[in-house]
């Protein structure tokens, strides 16, 4: 009882299918594909990204392991080496300055056979030298000529006398040569004690440092407390010269440590203190990069993630890309339909329309028909002409009822307008006026009481008036439906408090079933069997919310039915469709 | 043919009133009613030879009306005027016994002549009852 349409036979032609593509729409697909590329890369690209990340350190880390634990061993191997090498020359040292008396270490004759079997048993003496407490070398046996000299101001002379034991660093000293003495202090009561000192050859020294050499690329040197270079690294710089190398912490264990070369590439640096010695053995790893093995893991592993995060990336573009020309083309194909529904809907209403206008206008048609034709028989059949009054009587009716017709056109011609929103000043009043003046025929044959409440004050909103009234039309031609003959419609306006306009329609027809009530705005939902498309409640909605307002319906059954139609005061809250 | 008595009945006045000048100015003798209630007394208190009834009406519409005449005398020869005739209302007018349907706006001959034939086809009913009683009387009565 709800759709007074009628099955439209003719189906529309051309409904406009750029409906869905409008300016709007398109930032809105574009929005749409956007937001579709971020959120998908993100999900894909971030566990990808993660998982490389993961895997990049564990491989670094491996890798690092695998050039620092040689070292270490190196270290371990090269110190043992090294303290070996002080350790054997320091007590042969020990050994012939006990077994021998002060008196004879005095003989150059003999302090020079010494020499000669240490060269010969030991290796790496140039010298050999008695000094008496106070400083003054007593005897000499070498390739140079320094009886005489005086070292009681050297550091090592003062630091022997202290500890027993002394092993210098390497330094120029009175031969302008590197070199490194091993010195041992003797006491020899009851006369003053005496130093017994040999000199060591840094060559010898350098030699057996760069045998510990095993990494490309690496270098490896012992230095001082100092940081001064002690033998010559293999790299940039020489005996004596600073070594390239930040200071390193004293440790007494054996310390990795990660440097920047001298070109910028970080490098491991292993160092270990030499026992009893003021020398520290310094390793460095050779070039991380030169290992080909992880420099070719690593560009495998970025080639490998750019690959994918590629491969990813064009797969989420082209799926983002059809999903939104799918939506696109569904909001078309929808936006045609809803189209068409629209236009088949007004020409059911035209239809149904135009029927009852054919009629109404036939009314005033006959009335000018009859009007003229009796001014002619006045004319032709008597032989008195007709009274002016009496002809000015007939013309003026002939005047209205032609008016009568124009006002009939002129309504359905403002019906049969086209359908695209179009904005005017309307008065709401106004509006209900004239679409009741479509169904007043019609109530005055079925003696159905029309109440309209015209509103105190005019009540004005920016709208599409054609529009409006397809969907007044719809709903109180509803509200006829449902009235027996004699039944009421009363309809009137209400401002709402924030300033909309409700148009409210109340009939006591037969009312809608509690379980149709929530359907009621479905397409193609209809309770007269074959009898209506089941459109035209849901175009009305559809229309309503195009404008921007809404609809509510409160029904009982036997009771009646009201419609409630609000529309925005305010034109700027018009939705887009 | 002329002198035949003829009642209009349509809710437009001006309608009803300037058809009526027109057709007694073709010595009709005719009535007017602007209802079907007016209808209906006036049909109660003399014989029409036609009726020219308008189809639509608020409150009692032509079929209505037309039934209720014809429920006053079965004779009576009712003309159906409509705004737009359809093959439904058509088949009922006729089968509630209506003599004929005409569409506005009509030809005013057109319209003298249907009521000329509707009162000649009603004399002749008349006749014809008329001849019935006689022959009636006469079979009873065994003059």
């Amino acid at each position: 009882m709800l759709d007074l349409i009628p099955e439209s036979p003719v189906p529309p032609g051309g409904a406009p299918l750029t409906e869905g593509d409008t300016l709007n729409s398109k930032s809105r697909y574009r929005r749409m594909f956007w937001a579709g590329v971020l959120s998908i890369s993100v999900l894909a690209l971030a566990p990808l990204g993660i998982m490389t990340w993961v895997n990049y350190q564990e491989y670094k880390g491996a890798f690092e392991e695998e050039q620092t634990r040689p070292l270490i061993r190196f270290v371990a191997i090269g110190k043992q080496s090294v303290e070996d090498f002080l350790e054997a020359r320091t007590a042969a040292l020990g050994y012939v300055s006990l077994a021998r008396t002060h008196v004879a270490l005095g003989d150059p004759a003999i302090l020079a056979g010494i020499l000669r079997d240490l060269q010969g048993s030991f290796g790496g003496f140039i010298d050999l030298s008695l000094i008496e407490a106070n400083g003054t070398q007593v005897a000499y046996a070498g390739p140079l000529e320094l009886e005489g000299e005086d070292y009681s101001d050297f550091p090592w002379f003062q630091e022997v006398k202290r500890t027993g034991t002394v092993v210098s660093e390497v330094f120029l000293g009175l031969r302008y040569s590197p070199h490194f003495i091993i010195a041992v202090y003797r006491e020899d009561p009851p006369g003053p004690g005496y130093v017994f000192r040999a000199t060591i050859d840094t060559e010898y020294f350098n030699r057996l440092v760069r045998t510990l050499l095993h990494q490309p690329g690496g270098d490896v040197f012992l230095i001082d407390e100092g940081g001064i270079l002690q033998t010559t690294p293999l790299s940039a710089g020489g005996v004596l010269e600073r070594a390239p190398i930040p200071p390193l912490p004293v440790s007494a264990q054996t310390e990795t440590v990660s440097v920047q070369g001298a070109d910028g590439v970080p490098r491991e640096l292993v160092y270990a203190s030499i026992a009893g010695s003021p020398f520290t053995l310094v390793m460095l790893g050779g070039d991380p990069d030169s290992g080909a093995g992880w420099a070719a893991l690593r560009r495998n592993l970025l080639i490998f993630f750019g690959l994918s995060a590629v491969m990813i990336l064009a797969v989420v573009i082209w799926g983002s890309n059809w999903a939104v020309k799918r939506a696109r083309e569904a909001d078309r194909v929808r936006a045609s339909a809803y189209h068409r529904m629209e236009y088949q809907n007004k020409m059911a209403a035209l239809g149904r329309l135009s029927a009852g206008v054919a009629h109404e206008v036939n009314n005033p048609v006959a009335i000018i028909s009859q009007n003229a034709g009796l001014m002619k028989d006045l004319l032709v059949m008597s032989d008195t002409p007709p009274s002016e009054e009496r002809q000015l009587e007939l013309l003026d009716s002939i005047i209205k009822s032609a008016e009568r017709c124009g006002g009939i056109t002129h309504r359905l011609l403002g019906f049969a307008k086209h359908m695209h929103v179009r904005t005017e000043t309307i008065d709401l009043g106004e509006l209900l006026e004239e679409v009741l003046g479509f169904l007043e025929k019609e109530a005055g044959y079925r003696d159905v009481r029309i109440e309209f409440d015209f509103p105190q004050e005019p009540a004005a909103i920016e709208s599409d008036r054609g529009q409006l009234q397809q969907v007044f039309l719809n709903i109180i031609n509803n509200a006829f439906a449902a009235v027996e003959d004699g039944g009421e419609i009363r309809l009137g306006i209400t401002r709402t408090d924030a300033g909309d306009f409700s148009v409210w329609v109340q009939d006591n027809g037969v009312g809608i079933p509690e379980e149709h009530l929530k359907r009621i705005f479905d397409p193609f939902f209809s309770t007269k069997k074959g009898a209506g498309t089941g459109l035209g409640l849901s175009i009305t909605y559809g229309m309503v919310q195009k404008l921007g307002g809404d609809v509510s319906v409160r029904s009982r059954e036997g009771v009646g039915t009201r419609f409630v139609v609000t529309l925005p005061g305010n034109p700027k809250e018009a939705q887009e469709p | 043919m002329n002198g035949c008595t003829v009642l209009l009945v349509d809710d437009e006045v001006d309608f009803v009133e300037v058809l009526a000048d027109r057709l007694v100015a073709r010595n009709l003798d005719v009535s007017t009613a602007t209802s079907g209630e007016e209808a209906l007394a006036a049909a109660r208190n003399r014989t029409f030879d036609a009726i020219v009834l308008d189809m639509a009406m608020p409150g009692m519409d032509g079929l209505d009306t037309l039934e209720n005449l014809l429920g006053i005398n079965p004779d009576l020869q009712v003309i159906l005027l409509t705004g737009r005739a359809t093959l439904e209302q058509a088949a009922a007018a006729i089968k509630i016994g209506a003599l004929d349907l005409l569409e506005k706006p009509a030809e005013l001959d057109t319209l003298v002549e249907k009521i000329e034939r509707a009162a000649t086809r009603r004399w002749s009913l008349e006749d014809k009852r008329i001849e019935e009683r006689v022959s009636n009387i006469m079979k009873k009565k065994g003059w």
